[in-house]
């Protein structure tokens, strides 16, 4: 399926190649350079190139082109998701995904590309099972490596690879044994101009970091599943078992994994926890624009909205922009055109505002757009819609675990339109 | 010298910074820049005889290959490596061979004998990987040997070898098609295979070896249908689409009769999902109706049902590639009323990466110009934010145009309104042609359409202009008859639009449609004419053009403008507007030598000019199989298989028949309508394969009763009306197939205890639900009373059944708590591991779980009863139906003869029946029997003399035993698993007795589930010291599966493992020929739960080979003393 991969850096270098089939020369790669060229921005290169011979399948991720060469007929996205899980086994190998961090450790990044696909089909993906057949690198282990000789490779087969619970390794101990759940919700919102809510929507996702020891049963329960409206699972949940009783039974992988994610999308449920009072105007025949913004908190439950970033793309004929900001910084980029202000947490006695001047393009004409605001913020200890873990039990170990439940809400693409 | 020199330098640079990857990594700079030297010492390094200057070079090298740099010079120097015991420099060894062995064939031949010996190896990952490089090296010389491998491979005991033989299928396939007929024997086989592992690579080569041999799918449909949700994620989108090819060629389209319902089947789509079911019902029921009322009713092939439900909850999955898979099958596959389920998860995936949407946004783009319905519930989600990628906004702006209809189209419009004024002028430009398309496709709203285009064309931004102009010109088209208005507003709007690309369409609009403005037009071409010089090319010939088409029409007022235009023209700077100029006046202006042209001129000129079609660029599209490269390109792919249409007649469906007596007399049609064995068979079969159970069915026993129906209900759809009168049937057919060979007799007599245990089973968890809804009762019950619909909508089927089952549950733990025995703590944590343990058994109602069944209370059972019981609890044989469970005969030993017991005579025997007050105590029956003539009162247990660690539990005492009279009791003996006698005196109110008793060995253990995978993994761990292998040559009359099983389990308590492949055999013993199976059981003791696994492996002529592997070595010991005596007597 996968013939072969390139990475391509954003200087446009091929810096790493592997070829699982015959080797296809890396000159294949100028068609996906030409649609590079062509797309004005690295996101809009589309990600599927055919050529005369074959098609060019590819993914951004950390401003690397993961490029693979396929032959014949394959389904997009499986080459496509599979491009995303290498990425992500990456991150899990060495933390970041950089070209720094593919060059510094290409002899495992090529032996884990090695058991990943076998002649281009997928073989071993699980984060699990590759970290029993190759040790993920750490300074002890590479200094140890070298006085010794000994090596990143595991001897055995995983046994994972076998068992019925493939994505778990056996053998684990722990002295302490934690297990923690997040409970993050991110608030999908398109706000119109008058502040009335065009669309909203929850995404959550429970992460897990689970290390414990043996072969735990683990089942957690929800004291409103009804909540969730489509929920897509870890291979690890039972899935029959959420159809019948909706609570959530599996045996966790070793380590971090996404339990589950999972979407709320009544609008009515969803609550938006900051208003947007802005005011932006240029006038026509003056080279000013009036640039006012104030934010507040709305339905928060109490609780304080911290990390907030306000970001907004002016338009073009904007030279620069003379604001001020009540609390926090805002930059302004006069190339991108792009203003941050970053405000921190909100403080409901005094709103945090920003105002001031932009100054346009002398005798430029008005610009006809306005920009809209994209919002980030952060809140602490609560999932907005509302969803509840009611308990966490484990079964098949005998010792108790420590448990742990953290919630928090985000805003994912938020944007006011002005 | 030199040389070594070098290597001696790199050697303490190395070891003096410590880091040596770092040192000399390919990252920091021009180490490797082509300098032959350096080869040199890799060369050296490699030649050494320390394993970490290998490793080093081989780590340098390697880093090479992955830049691109040509490292083929090494080779030599490397092959010679290929035998290194040093697993890390192995493997980067292979890796290099891999990448040059097609350029150095004959040096690679040397690395062959290695990988030949390899793939002999005890060690499943070392034939694994000898086999995965020997057939990743393109060598043409080696294809005979490659084709042994795999074919070898393919029959390996080892099921990850087995998947590696599926992958290396293709890779000799492409190295040399001849192979392909022997090849697609080697897939048959491996098609056959029953363990999840192998399924996806198999299905893998044979779409890339011979999808056109649908033939070999037929017996292994099932089968797939039922493991698809074991399988890993990437097996399961090959296999999805491979079935969706096959249904294609097999089943009937499922709306044959989409016409007739055409309504039903739009309105369900609006309903919310949880309605869903019933709107299938009613749905289902229209369809009858109509369908009667017409030709002949449609029925789903249930193969075609089974596909459906067993792979919807795939979209659940968390890889977006197999949700899209699972949505194209029921977008090709499903009946129209059910397509509907796959547009949330398609949604939900439009929040991944961009790639994947953008993917996805294609396919549903697709989708949503046959089937709108379906996603319009989810419009919003469409909705565009200024921070999408230009691609993916064009393609969210196809979706909405598709979505648009009279009752949206203004929301739609008003979101385009503000898409126009985006930064993204290429976005605004397809927002403009999909307003244009809204527009064409809604009369309601053309005028409103029109009037906002017109509105832009004031914009700025030439951009926007010219595609409005583009798009108004486009409708205008369509019928000028009624826009004159329009017209001639534009024809006002010339004196302020700038933007040549704008000015030269409405001069060509004018031009065109000059009758319906004739008042206007010319005076537009005096103005025009004014400014011509000061125009921009394209104006100019449209100028030129406009002046023609007057000219032709309305030569009164526009002769001398017209001729001054084309004198203008014909001196202008640009030859094509000098040409044009020259080329119309030709045309136009009657001459004696253009005559004849020029009374064409009118038709040339005022020709009627065919609309533009607006339509999507998806459209008809989904001819390809949506989800496809080819679909995305739409162009066919390399390799791409066409989705073929619906049969007209559905081919045979008994080519589907798996052998399975009871079955196959049941295969057509009409027989398995009336009687739905085969549904319920297979849905729970999923146990006969063994090791492929997975997670889910585990969760099946962890909660009991419901689960059974409930799993029924998760896939259903459209078929609760089914299940609902299934869900009952199903359970006795089930068990009709469990218990074949049972006598029907028993039936009855098992149903009850089977149930019993069912809800025991499940009491204990819903005695912790039930603790914790009690806590969150005040809440729970407000919102039951809001889901409650919901929820008896969706588990309709199961509800009674569960209610059933719970209220006897709670009765029992009334009684229970009744009996104030509280059941020690051991036992709960122990009963629920064992659970775990034995769960991996989808069919829980037989688990020999340590249930209360068997307390003191019950002790009065007749013992045939208990017998039955036992039979039942022990018999595996659900899963493979050649297990016999053992003979019902338990064998008593005598405690007390009548003689020395004054005429009470006392014998017990180990019940095998898990001692519920404690479970780490082995059940004793004891049998009394009064024989002497006068009454026997107050027998009980006293003195109890044991060793240290060992426990007794003391019978009940028996207060009167009347002469001639038999009683039983039950005690429980924790012996702590040694075979150490526990003696004690048995006293009546005359006298005492002192007596023992001691277990056999095999009395010590209780029997455990395994699959066969986890036996063999379970097996490796206990080699060596826990391993006793005896041969022995099996007693005449003890040659057939039958009674080897039986006296095993007679002589031990132990459990068959059901085998997926009898033909497999445990690693120390070479494969024997299929008609030797091997027998496994599996057992724990009783007391330290120690694993027993004992295997019998029968070869020829009654020789066999009995192998024990139990941690405890005095136990292996005895048992195999002891089996070896029941198989050899």
């Amino acid at each position: 399926m996968i013939h072969s991969l390139f990475l391509v850096n954003a200087s446009g270098d091929i810096f790493l190649e592997k070829h699982w089939k015959s080797v296809v020369s890396r000159s294949v790669c100028d068609y996906f350079f030409e649609a590079q060229e062509r797309a004005t921005e690295p996101e809009n290169v589309p990600p599927v190139i055919p050529t005369p011979h074959h098609y060019l399948i590819s993914v951004l991720r950390h401003r690397i082109f993961f490029v693979a060469v396929i032959q014949s007929e394959v389904p997009p996205l499986f080459v496509i998701e599979f491009l995303h899980r290498v990425v992500d086994t990456f991150q899990d190998y060495f933390g970041v995904c950089t070209e720094a961090a593919i060059k510094d450790n290409v002899v495992v990044v090529y032996e884990l590309l090695e058991e990943m696909l076998d002649n281009g089909f997928p073989l071993a993906t699980e984060s699990n099972i590759l970290k029993e057949l190759i040790k993920p690198p750490t300074i002890l282990r590479t200094m140890v490596n070298t006085i010794t000789g000994s090596t990143n490779v595991g001897e055995q087969l995983p046994t994972g690879q076998l068992s019925v619970v493939p994505w778990r390794r056996t053998g684990v101990k722990y002295t302490n044994n934690e297990a923690y759940f997040d409970v993050v919700e991110e608030i999908d919102a398109i706000i119109d101009k008058s502040g009335s809510t065009i669309t909203a929507e929850i995404q959550g996702v429970i992460d897990a970091c689970v290390k414990l020891t043996g072969m735990p049963d683990l089942t957690l329960s929800f004291m409103n599943p009804r909540l969730l409206d489509d929920v897509s699972f870890h291979p690890c949940v039972r899935f029959k078992r959420w159809e019948a009783e909706r609570i959530l039974s599996f045996i966790p992988p070793d380590g971090n994994f996404r339990l589950l994610s999972y979407h709320v999308s009544s609008q009515n449920l969803v609550a938006i926890p900051v208003y947007v009072k802005h005011n932006i105007t240029f006038r026509e025949g003056s080279s000013q624009g009036r640039f006012d913004l104030t934010l507040g908190p709305k339905q928060t439950m109490g609780k304080a909205v911290e990390a907030v970033l306000v970001s907004s793309q002016l338009p073009r004929g904007v030279l620069n922009a003379n604001l001020n900001a009540s609390q926090g910084t805002y930059t302004f980029d006069p190339v991108t055109k792009m203003l941050s202000w970053d405000v921190g947490k909100i403080n409901p006695q005094k709103l945090p505002s920003l105002k001031g001047t932009m100054s346009l393009q002398a005798g430029a004409s008005k610009p006809d757009e306005n920009p809209t605001i994209n919002i980030q913020l952060k809140i602490q200890q609560m999932a907005i819609s509302g969803l509840k873990v009611n308990r966490l039990d484990m079964y098949g170990e005998k010792y108790k675990p420590f448990k742990g439940i953290k919630y928090m809400t985000k805003a994912g693409k938020f944007q006011v339109r002005t | 010298m030199s040389a070594s020199s070098a290597f001696n330098d790199e050697k303490g640079g190395s070891s003096s910074v410590g880091e040596p990857e770092y040192g000399h990594d390919p990252a920091s700079g021009g180490i490797f820049s082509s300098d032959y030297k350096r080869h040199d010492d890799l060369k050296e390094m490699l030649d050494s005889n320390k394993d970490s200057l290998k490793l080093e070079a081989m780590k340098r090298i390697v880093a090479m290959v992955a830049r691109g740099k040509n490292a083929s010079d090494l080779f030599p120097a490397v092959v010679k490596n290929v035998a290194c015991k040093n697993i890390e420099v192995k493997k980067l060894v292979y890796v290099y061979l891999v990448r040059y062995a097609e350029e150095q064939q004959d040096l690679a031949l040397l690395s062959i004998s290695t990988f030949q010996r390899g793939l002999k190896d005890p060690n499943q990952l070392i034939r694994a990987s000898a086999l995965r490089v020997l057939s990743s090296i393109r060598v043409t010389i080696i294809v005979p040997i490659m084709m042994l491998a795999i074919k070898e491979a393919a029959s390996d005991m080892s099921p990850y070898v087995r998947k590696t033989a599926a992958h290396a299928i293709p890779k000799l396939y492409s190295l040399d098609p001849e192979q392909k007929d022997q090849l697609i024997e080697v897939i048959e086989k491996l098609l056959a295979d029953k363990t999840t592992l192998v399924a996806g690579s198999v299905v893998m080569a044979f779409e890339e070896v011979c999808p056109e041999r649908i033939d070999l799918i037929h017996k292994n449909y099932r089968k797939l249908c039922n493991l698809l949700i074991d399988v890993e994620e990437w097996g399961q989108v090959v296999i999805i689409n491979m079935l969706t090819r096959y249904a294609r060629t097999q089943f009937l389209n499922p709306n044959i009769n989409e016409s007739l319902l055409e309504e039903g089947g739009e309105k369900t789509f609006y309903g919310s999902e949880e309605d869903e079911d019933e709107d299938d019902e009613d749905k289902d029921k229209k369809a009858e109706v109509a369908t009667m009322a017409k030709r002949k009713p449609y029925v789903m092939d249930p193969d075609h049902r089974l596909l459906l439900r067993n792979t919807k909850p795939l979209l659940q999955s968390r890889n977006a590639a197999v949700v899209m898979a699972v949505a194209q099958l029921y977008f090709h596959l499903a009946p129209k009323a059910e397509v509907g389920v796959i547009a949330k998860a398609l949604v939900r995936l439009l929040r991944s990466h961009s790639e994947v949407q953008y993917v996805v946004l294609q396919n549903v783009a697709t989708m949503t110009i046959k089937r709108r319905g379906m996603f319009e519930p989810y419009l919003k989600s469409f909705y565009i934010r200024s921070t999408d990628p230009t691609q993916i906004k064009v393609l969210k702006l196809e979706v909405l145009t598709n979505l648009a209809n009279e009752t949206n189209i203004s929301t739609i419009l008003r979101e385009f309104q503000t898409y126009i004024k985006s930064m993204d002028k290429d976005f605004v430009a397809a927002t403009i042609q999909a307003i244009g398309r809204c527009a064409t496709n809604i009369g309601e709203v053309r005028d409103t359409c029109l009037n906002g285009l017109v509105q832009l064309l004031s914009n700025r931004d030439e951009l926007v202009v010219a595609e409005s102009v583009v798009v108004i010109k486009k409708l205008l088209q369509m019928q000028p008859e009624k826009h004159s208005d329009i017209i001639k507003h534009m024809a006002k709007l010339i004196d302020n639009i700038q933007v040549p690309m704008a000015r030269a369409s409405i001069l060509w609009l004018i031009g065109e449609y000059c009758e319906h403005v004739p008042k206007i037009s010319p005076d537009v071409l005096r103005k025009m004419a004014k400014s011509f010089t000061n125009e921009e090319d394209i104006v100019k010939l449209q100028i030129i053009n406009l002046a023609a088409k007057l000219y032709l029409t309305n030569s009164k007022q526009t002769k001398l403008l017209t001729q001054y235009v084309l004198n203008l023209a014909k001196y202008d700077q640009n030859y094509d507007i000098r040409d044009r100029a020259r080329f119309i006046r030709q045309l136009i202006v009657p001459t004696e030598k253009s005559g004849a042209l020029s009374k064409y001129a009118k038709k040339l000129f005022l020709a009627l000019k065919p609309a533009p079609v607006l339509e999507s660029p998806f459209k008809d599209r989904d001819h390809f199989q949506l989800g496809s490269l080819s679909h995305l390109l739409n162009a066919k792919a390399g390799g791409y298989q066409e989705l073929p249409d619906w049969p007209e007649a559905a081919p045979d469906p008994s080519v589907r028949n798996v052998e399975v007596p009871e079955w196959t007399k049941c295969s057509s049609r009409e027989k398995r309508k009336e009687k739905k064995v085969e549904k319920p068979f297979y849905s729970d079969s999923e146990g006969e394969s063994g090791p492929t159970e997975s997670a889910d069915s585990e969760s099946d026993s962890a909660n009991g009763s419901e689960s059974v129906s409930g799993s029924e209900v998760s896939g259903s759809g459209s078929e609760s009306e089914e299940s609902e009168e299934g869900s009952e049937s199903e359970e006795e057919e089930e068990e009709e197939d469990e218990e074949k060979d049972k006598k029907k007799k028993k039936k009855e007599l098992k149903k009850k205890p089977v149930q019993e245990s069912e809800s025991e089973q499940s009491s204990e968890e819903e005695e912790e639900e039930r603790k914790h809804e009690r806590k969150s009762k005040p809440r729970k019950s407000d919102s039951e009373t809001e889901s409650g619909d919901e929820e008896e909508s969706e588990s309709e089927s199961s509800q009674s059944e569960s209610d059933e089952s719970e209220s006897e549950a709670e009765v029992k733990k009334k009684k229970k708590a009744a009996q104030s025995k509280p059941p020690a703590k051991p036992v709960k944590t122990d009963g629920k591991k064992e659970k775990k343990e034995m769960s991996l058994l989808d069919l829980d109602d037989f688990e020999p779980a340590p249930s209360p069944q068997v307390t003191p209370v019950n002790s009065f059972l007749s013992s045939s009863l208990v017998t039955d019981l036992e039979g039942l609890s022990l018999s595996d044989s659900v899963l493979s139906p050649a297990t016999i469970a053992p003979s019902s005969a338990l064998k008593s030993y005598e405690l007390l003869h009548r003689i020395t017991g004054e005429g009470l005579s006392v014998e017990y025997c180990f019940s095998r029946q898990p001692f519920s007050p404690d479970a780490n105590m082995v059940a004793v029956q004891i049998q009394f029997t009064n024989n002497a003539t006068s009454d026997t009162k107050n027998l009980h247990m006293e003195d109890v003399k044991l060793q240290s660690g060992m426990r007794v539990k003391e019978f009940p005492e028996i207060e009167l035993l009347p002469a001639g009279e038999t009683t039983t009791a039950v005690m429980g003996i924790d012996f702590c698993d040694s075979t150490q006698a526990a003696n004690f005196q048995l006293c009546t109110h005359t006298r005492k007795f002192f007596v023992s008793i001691q277990p056999p060995v095999g009395e010590l253990m209780r029997p455990i589930f395994l699959t066969e995978n986890e036996f063999k993994k379970e097996q490796g761990q206990l080699m060596g010291m826990n391993e006793i292998t005896e041969r022995l040559t099996l007693d005449v009359k003890c040659r057939n599966e039958h009674t080897i099983v039986q006296r095993v389990t007679t002589a031990a308590n132990l459990s068959r493992v059901p085998c997926g492949s009898d033909k497999e055999c445990s690693p120390p013993v070479p494969p024997p020929p299929p008609d030797h199976p091997v027998h496994r059981f599996a057992g724990r003791t009783v007391t330290s739960s120690s694993l027993v696994l004992v295997t019998v492996a029968t070869k020829e002529e009654g020789a066999a080979q009995l192998t024990v592997n139990c941690e405890k070595m005095v136990i292996g010991t005895m048992l195999v003393k002891d089996i070896l005596q029941a198989l050899t007597q």
